[in-house]
């Protein structure tokens, strides 16, 4: 029972990391074509604020919780700073999106190095999560368990937001035809700025988890960008559904393998995994209906 | 519109495939391989008997002071410890000179940055060996750029001082290598664990040569000493994420964990190896990267976990004491560390080898070397002039609550360097 527990559990965790890094990009790819290879240093904001609230805060356990609204609204804001500068000249040129954030990414990395230095920064568990629950015999860390519930929390309101609000309404309108979103009155520049914030957002909570993994380090948004675009190729751009079982797919997937094999023969397989996916279903798992003539 | 949008994706995982690629290949080491020396061994006899013919007792350099190259990373991922063997070099560089300089000559430091590229450090020790005509160049740190930097230094038969413990397996005649070979930290490293009665290890490691080589060694030599090997990882050193293999070691309960991992990675690895419940109390871990500026950045307590290496700030000497001293009223109150001791060393040894051989030039140098000494802060160095590397001792520490070593367990004396761990009858590199 061990051998099958304890992958599907540390793998749902990783998962659910994987899916607060690719919401944000199956967001903004699907409704404006970018693809923003910049969202893995917003994890790195997001881990960096956990450091930070930290220093200022020294009870663990109260700052990693304080640290979340903050490190969404600073990876928010520095999102739309990036669209701002950046990204709305490129609309719908997802090459040339990919090529600008690629070179945002490597500027957001030095400047990490730059004021934080190169050495990363360490980020203390706090008490009441270092603890472990016995799931069928595995001693389950309490952290993966906060992980996944963070991830719940944050899909659970996203999923709101478009569902319930007319804000919602208006990010489903534009992710399905822009145009005609527009000839009913919806701003769509104001739209697809929030859309930025949001994702940006999501991925600076997703930091935060992070942080307790590995805790800070310049270049901790590089080893999470990948895996997150396999998971918004896999889920189907664009919507929630497919995004979510993807992650979840690809991080049980993941620890499986790597039970099974190692690390590195691990990361192997999935990528030839999904690749075959794709091959069977281009659009990925699931599509949005969009309403385009074309 | 419709036939784009499904091939959107699949040029999107290619871009992806592309950019990981470029990614991944910057920091791994090649494999080592002995026949490369080998073959550029021939290239520099040619060159060594055209200049004996030229030259008999010139010297090689002329005027009142000697250009030295320091080539190590300022910049990119590597800066963060190269800059520490920087450091030391340059306080190596400013003693000789205030003492007289090497043959009477000062030394004029000639700094180049490395860029944590090893195409870059092949650059510049070419421009450093070829424009500057520097005597001798001082730095590397990753084995990937050493092994850059090996074609180069051989072709302009130059000479290059390389102060990091690695994976071994070379022995250039143009490199001295002032830190450990795996006789000297990982072989130590296992006598500790037999004299400690470990019984089952747990191999952890970086997807890439050295701890691939590392764990080789280990698990042969674990053979010999009757000690059970009750699970070997890898993460790629781009991966942070250790939860899955920490589960394993949580299930084996082995009675030590031998840590090859580098860089960031650790971070990720002793986190979650915290988290799982695990500790010095139950499965401690020895590590070969963990050092005095690393202890206190994991977040986690390491208090009673161990590590292998040939110094650290701790050892009782009165060369350490003056070291120590002068390291930190030139730059503060910063721990010092076995690679910046090691990089000290070589330049301290390169003078002496000078001294000896009362000349600069690369083949009176290596004539010279064998048996040269320094009192080093580690203790007491020779030089080994059949492979270029130095008997140095193997010394275990524990952590203790100011991110210090305590000092358990010692060689004793220093270990004779053997890269290719030849007079060891268990050691089959084909296997």
């Amino acid at each position: 029972m061990d051998a099958l527990t304890t992958p599907f559990l540390t793998g749902t965790a990783t998962g659910a990391i994987l899916l607060m890094a690719a919401l944000g990009l199956t967001l903004t790819f699907g409704q404006m074509g970018v693809i923003n290879m910049a969202n893995g240093e917003f994890l790195m904001v997001g881990a960096y604020v956990a450091y930070l609230t930290q220093q200022v805060i020294s009870s663990a356990g109260v700052s990693i919780i304080i640290a979340i609204p903050i490190a969404f609204v600073v990876a928010g804001l520095l999102g739309l700073v990036l669209e701002a500068t950046v990204i709305r000249w490129m609309y719908d040129r997802p090459l040339d999106t990919l090529l600008a954030t690629v070179g945002v990414a490597l500027v957001l990395q030095q400047l990490a190095k730059d004021i934080f230095g190169a050495q990363g920064d360490p980020v203390v568990l706090p008490g009441w999560l270092d603890a472990r629950i016995n799931v069928f015999g595995y001693e389950w860390p309490l952290r993966q368990l906060f992980t996944i519930l963070l991830a719940v929390a944050s899909l659970a309101l996203l999923n709101a937001l478009l569902r319930y609000t007319s804000f919602g309404r208006r990010i489903r309108a534009t992710v399905q035809n822009r145009q005609l979103a527009e000839t009913q009155g919806v701003p769509t520049r104001n739209v697809d700025r929030m859309t930025f914030f949001l994702g940006s957002g999501l991925a600076g909570v997703g930091g935060v988890a992070i942080s307790l993994i590995s805790g800070t380090n310049p270049t901790l948004g590089t080893s999470y960008i990948i895996p997150a675009f396999l998971v918004v190729v896999l889920g189907g751009v664009g919507q929630l559904k497919g995004t979510v079982l993807a992650a979840w797919g690809v991080g049980v997937a993941t620890a499986f393998l790597t039970d099974w094999t190692s690390g590195s023969m691990a990361q192997v397989m999935t990528f030839a995994l999904v690749v075959a996916m794709l091959t069977l279903r281009p659009q990925g798992l699931f599509t949005v209906r969009t309403r385009s003539l074309a | 519109m419709r036939a784009k949008r499904v091939l959107q994706p699949l040029v999107l995982v290619l871009a992806l495939a592309l950019f990981a690629a470029a990614c991944g290949g910057s920091d791994e080491p090649e494999a080592s391989s002995a026949t490369e020396t080998a073959s550029s061994e021939s290239t520099t006899t040619e060159t060594e008997t055209e200049t004996a013919s030229e030259v008999s007792d010139d010297i090689c350099v002329e005027g009142d002071t000697v250009k030295l190259g320091f080539l190590n990373s300022t910049s990119g991922v590597m800066a963060i410890s190269e800059q520490t063997v920087r450091d030391s070099l340059t306080l190596a560089a400013e003693e000789i000179n205030a003492d007289g300089g090497i043959l009477g000559k000062q030394i004029e430091v000639i700094e180049e940055d490395g860029q944590s590229e090893p195409t870059i450090f092949a650059e510049k020790i070419n421009k450093l060996l070829t424009e500057d005509e520097v005597a001798a160049v001082f730095g590397g740190w990753t084995s990937a750029s050493r092994k850059a930097m090996l074609p180069v230094v051989e072709g302009a038969n130059g000479l290059l001082f390389y102060p990091v413990q690695y994976e071994g397996l070379e022995a250039s005649p143009n490199i001295y290598y002032t830190g450990a070979t795996t006789n000297q930290q990982i072989i130590p490293a296992m006598d500790f664990l037999a004299s400690e009665g470990v019984e089952t290890l747990f191999l952890a490691g970086s997807d890439y040569v050295f701890p691939r080589t590392a764990n080789k060694i280990i698990k042969q030599y674990a053979e010999e000493l009757g000690i059970e090997i009750v699970g070997e990882e890898y993460v790629p050193l781009s991966s942070d994420d250790w939860t899955t293999q920490v589960a394993k070691i949580a299930e084996a309960q082995p009675d030590f964990v031998f840590n090859t991992i580098n860089g960031s990675s650790n971070v990720g690895f002793i986190k979650a190896y915290d988290e799982a419940g695990l500790g010095p109390d139950n499965s401690p871990i020895i590590s070969v990267s963990i050092a005095e500026e690393e202890a206190p950045s994991m977040g986690v307590d390491l208090t009673g976990q161990y590590a292998s290496w040939n110094y650290f700030q701790s050892v009782q000497s009165d060369t350490n004491s003056t070291f120590i001293e002068a390291f930190q009223a030139k730059y503060g109150d910063r721990p010092t560390s076995d690679p910046m001791q090691a990089a000290y060393v070589g330049l301290y040894l390169y003078r002496n080898i000078v001294e000896k051989a009362e000349s600069f030039c690369v083949e009176a140098v290596n004539a010279a070397s064998d048996g040269v000494t320094f009192d080093a802060p580690e203790g007491l160095v020779t030089i080994d002039g059949s492979n270029h590397h130095i008997a140095k001792t193997g010394v275990i520490g524990q952590i203790n609550a100011d991110n210090q070593f305590d000092i358990v367990w010692t060689s004793g004396e220093p270990i004779e360097p053997d890269p290719f761990l030849e007079d060891y009858a268990w050691w089959d590199p084909n296997s």
